[in-house]
């Protein structure tokens, strides 16, 4: 998982802009819809999409399933990422943490998270534990990465600065390394976050059981309803897409000294 | 000893591995800086000038020879030095009151005191209207003057100035110059600055200390005795620059201190950063 930079920005005239190409798309696929030239199975109506979490019985469980899926990601990211971060940190901070953690870390970080489920579904079963665990893991990764090369990064400048105010331990943390790292930490958050968004996804839709949007899609395709497909689907877009306006302003309100460098 | 030799640099020298290779950084420097003296240490990039400030502020204490500090050989940062670095190096999440106070920050001052402390050495630097301001919001020489306050806040014996004007337009350099000299005076405090501007070096210091590079090695001590505020234009201090001049490029060492043998030179451990 690599980092990703953002930039803060305001909402402007360009930034509307975005909204074109999505009016675009779906004034095309009211078009196309409403002249039958598509088959209905493949190509279901828009207005359709839109009614169906409200009016049709099936649809309207998207909405246990979200809360479903929510819940299970908040739980998993809170357990995954509390133990990231103090992997980051015990890497980050001290020479021989990052000694002795290091190559495990970087060793499992290179197994695809997915590859993780076999394993999980033999240890744990196809319930709610092994959800769990997956999603953990997920957000455990990019925490802990990013929390430790926040650390890393620190400027050497500012490292000599605390030797020579002669900073207690305590004040050099809170005072020099942390806002240093502040900003690679947030990031790290986000792609917790949105990994354990994907991880809980997947581990619905490859485990089974219990509800979830995962399932929601996986009964979909199995009853052969585009309909509640896309409606999964675009439950799965809005969520990752409020984490990441989220976060937009969370780093902008939390750093506002990025984008200003001094 | 007497009480006026505040800093006695005594044959140090200093040798980096690089790639495992001894690299001489420092040969046996010698100078004194005696109490509320501004001596200034010229010479051209490479001639370890500013690892020699590193030394005397402690970030680096693996040397040979002394450096002795009112007699006492140092050997970790301390509160009785303050440093300014090139890069004002303000941390850009605090305030400028809240970088400043950083600089009391190890000493066991009650609140008020450092509160107090903070607000004059604002005043003194002329900030005193930006306490609440954020670096980003400073030009270049309003951050160097916060970056003096917060290292004159403890109020140290001595201050090193690492060509805190150097990254800074002409004109405000030369403003700053004026400050530094007015801080110098009003302050009473013992500065060491180095540079590699000679006009720079004339204009402020009262002796001069030359360097050449590749081992950094002092040249020549080049005494300053023109009366405060100096004329760039005057007769007397273009011939000052002369002999600076001269010093620097080829011409033999001058008035060299008497100066011991050279210890033998230990390699100490890791490669830094060269000044």
């Amino acid at each position: 998982m690599s980092r990703i930079s953002l930039t803060v920005g305001r909402p402007s005239i360009a930034s509307r802009r975005g909204m074109a190409i999505p009016c675009v798309l779906i004034l095309g696929w009211i078009v196309v819809g409403s002249t039958g030239l598509v088959d209905r199975h493949f190509l279901v109506p828009f207005q359709r999409v839109v009614t169906v979490p409200f009016l049709d019985p099936d649809g309207r469980t998207v909405w246990l399933g979200l809360a479903a899926s929510l819940a299970r990601m908040v739980a998993g990211f809170a357990i995954g990422a509390g133990a990231g971060a103090l992997l980051g940190f015990a890497m980050g901070l001290s020479r021989f943490g990052n000694r002795l953690i290091g190559p495990s870390f970087t060793a499992v970080r290179q197994v695809t998270v997915f590859a993780w489920i076999p394993l999980l579904t033999a240890w744990f079963g196809n319930g709610e534990e092994a959800k769990l665990v997956f999603v953990a893991l997920a957000a455990l990764f990019p925490m802990a990465l990013n929390t430790q090369q926040g650390l890393r990064d620190v400027p050497v400048a500012y490292r000599e600065l605390a030797s020579v105010l002669r900073l207690s331990p305590r004040r050099r943390f809170t005072r020099v390394l942390l806002p240093s790292a502040l900003p690679s930490i947030v990031v790290g958050i986000e792609i917790a976050l949105i990994s354990a968004w994907i991880g809980t996804v997947g581990a619905e839709y490859a485990m089974g059981f219990g509800r979830g949007v995962g399932i929601f899609l996986v009964q979909g395709r199995e009853q052969f309803r585009m309909d509640i497909v896309i409606v999964g689907v675009i439950a799965l877009a809005v969520v990752g897409y409020l984490i990441n306006a989220t976060f937009r302003s969370l780093l902008a309100r939390w750093v506002p000294w990025r984008g200003n460098p001094s | 000893m007497r009480a006026t030799n505040l800093l006695d640099i005594r044959a140090v020298s200093k040798t980096y591995i690089v790639d495992d290779e001894p690299v001489e950084v420092l040969r046996n420097i010698h100078f004194t800086v005696a109490e509320e003296e501004f001596v200034t240490v010229i010479g051209e990039s490479g001639c370890g000038k500013s690892t020699l400030l590193r030394l005397i502020v402690g970030l680096d204490i693996g040397y040979c020879g002394d450096i002795l500090l009112d007699g006492t050989r140092i050997a970790a940062p301390g509160r009785d030095r303050g440093i300014v670095f090139q890069d004002h190096r303000l941390l850009p999440w605090l305030s400028v009151e809240q970088n400043v106070a950083l600089g009391l920050d190890a000493s066991d001052e009650s609140p008020a005191a450092v509160k107090q402390a903070v607000a004059a050495n604002l005043d003194l630097v002329k900030l005193a209207d930006f306490g609440r301001a954020y670096p980003h919001q400073l030009s270049g020489g309003m951050a160097q003057r916060a970056a003096i306050a917060r290292a004159l806040v403890a109020k140290p014996r001595i201050l090193l100035l690492d060509e805190p004007l150097g990254a800074l337009d002409s004109q405000t350099r030369a403003y700053l110059q004026d400050e530094l000299l007015r801080i110098h005076q009003r302050g009473k405090v013992t500065m060491v600055m180095v540079t590699h501007d000679i006009e720079e070096a004339v204009y402020l210091s009262d002796k001069i200390v030359v360097m050449e590079p590749r081992p950094g090695r002092v040249r020549g001590i080049v005494p300053v005795e023109l009366p405060h505020p100096r004329n760039r234009a005057a007769a007397d201090f273009i011939a000052v620059k002369e002999r600076v001049l001269a010093s620097l490029v080829n011409g033999p060492p001058l008035c060299f201190d008497a100066a011991p043998k050279s210890r033998p030179i230990v390699p100490d451990g890791r490669a830094r950063r060269f000044g």
